[in-house]
């Protein structure tokens, strides 16, 4: 019985596909991120085709959640970070969708690979210094630079510059760490019940019964899990308006 | 001792990154609890700092995984 917690993360070529030497395969991964964008344009666009004074359940759901960006990105980056919701907004839905999507059993975690939350980290922190060299020109390396005393500065620019370096990191590495360890969890989970519940056919039977723990288990991990993916993707979405902030406004306050 | 088994070891040894984890998750919490029942007013407005604070924490036992992992499977 093959039980690895981690053939879930496999990426299968769905449609073999080679271009100039390159694996450019249709895989399972690529069919869940169109899932998912798909999942989350259709919900919007129902959400918006019927619009009332007085709103749906589903309209006032996709109210809430532009809201809910909205004023995260205010209270984050101030006025001038609103010209960056689409982005934002953008990343917080595929970030959210895709980790609540990867929840139901049998499907496929986008964000459990770090090729996609790292392409995620990137345009992130790309935007971010984009931004920064067009709004402060040369001036954006005073980010670097914070108030201090002279001789403290030796120490402490260093130590802004790698932190500015471990953000792409840092950033990619939480959301798929974090869906690859609860989803890891799961499935061992899982195999416990499947080795308890094996013992009845062995001259040991009095041990399956013993499988309902590690199966209540799974459900209270599930659970947490579903807190863990809706935290992830307003963690993401809230750095990076942390970020943009410094972008725009360097170190003063808005 | 072979390569597999120190292997096996290092991946577990990784996981002692979770100690710190759980140390500073118990401390976001705790502080926020303690601050909270002295100043109820202000609890509200602070809920993002904390759910800032709990993942910044988390992810750095979660890197410890991340190495648990590499020694593993490469």
């Amino acid at each position: 019985m093959a039980m690895n917690p981690m053939a879930q993360f496999e990426v299968k070529p769905l449609v073999s596909l080679h271009i100039g030497g390159y694996d450019v395969s249709f895989t399972n991964q690529a069919l869940w991120m169109f899932i998912v964008a798909g999942a989350a344009s259709l919900f919007f666009y129902a959400a918006a085709t019927r619009k009332s004074l007085v709103p749906s359940r589903m309209q006032s759901m996709a109210e809430l959640s532009y809201e809910f960006v909205s004023d995260m990105i205010h209270s984050a980056a101030g006025e001038a970070g609103l010209q960056f919701f689409p982005l934002i907004f953008t990343i917080f839905t595929f970030v959210l969708f895709s980790n609540v999507l990867g929840l139901i059993p049998g499907s496929f975690t986008v964000t459990s690979h770090i090729a996609v939350t790292f392409a995620l980290a990137a345009v992130v922190v790309l935007t971010v210094i984009v931004t920064g060299f067009l709004k402060h020109g040369i001036g954006f390396l005073k980010l670097f630079v914070p108030k201090a005393p002279i001789y403290l500065l030796f120490l402490l620019v260093p130590i802004e510059i790698v932190s500015f370096l471990t953000r792409p990191v840092s950033l990619s590495v939480r959301l798929f760490a974090n869906m690859l360890a609860g989803h890891t969890m799961l499935k061992v989970f899982a195999a416990f019940v499947i080795a308890l519940g094996a013992t009845l056919v062995t001259p040991k039977p009095w041990f399956a019964p013993l499988a309902i723990a590690p199966m209540f288990l799974i459900v209270a991990i599930t659970a947490l899990e579903i807190l863990v993916a809706l935290l992830q993707a307003y963690v993401f979405a809230i750095l990076t308006c942390i970020y943009l902030n410094e972008a725009l406004h360097l170190h003063e306050h808005h | 001792m072979d390569l597999a088994s120190a292997k096996q070891i290092g991946a577990g040894l990784a996981c002692v990154a979770l100690v710190g984890a759980g140390i500073g998750i118990g401390n976001v919490f705790g502080s926020y609890l303690s601050g909270a029942l002295r100043n109820p007013g202000a609890a509200a407005g602070q809920t993002t700092n904390l759910l800032l604070g709990f993942a910044l924490c988390e992810a750095t036992g979660l890197f410890g995984l991340v190495i648990a992992l590499i020694i593993l499977f490469t």
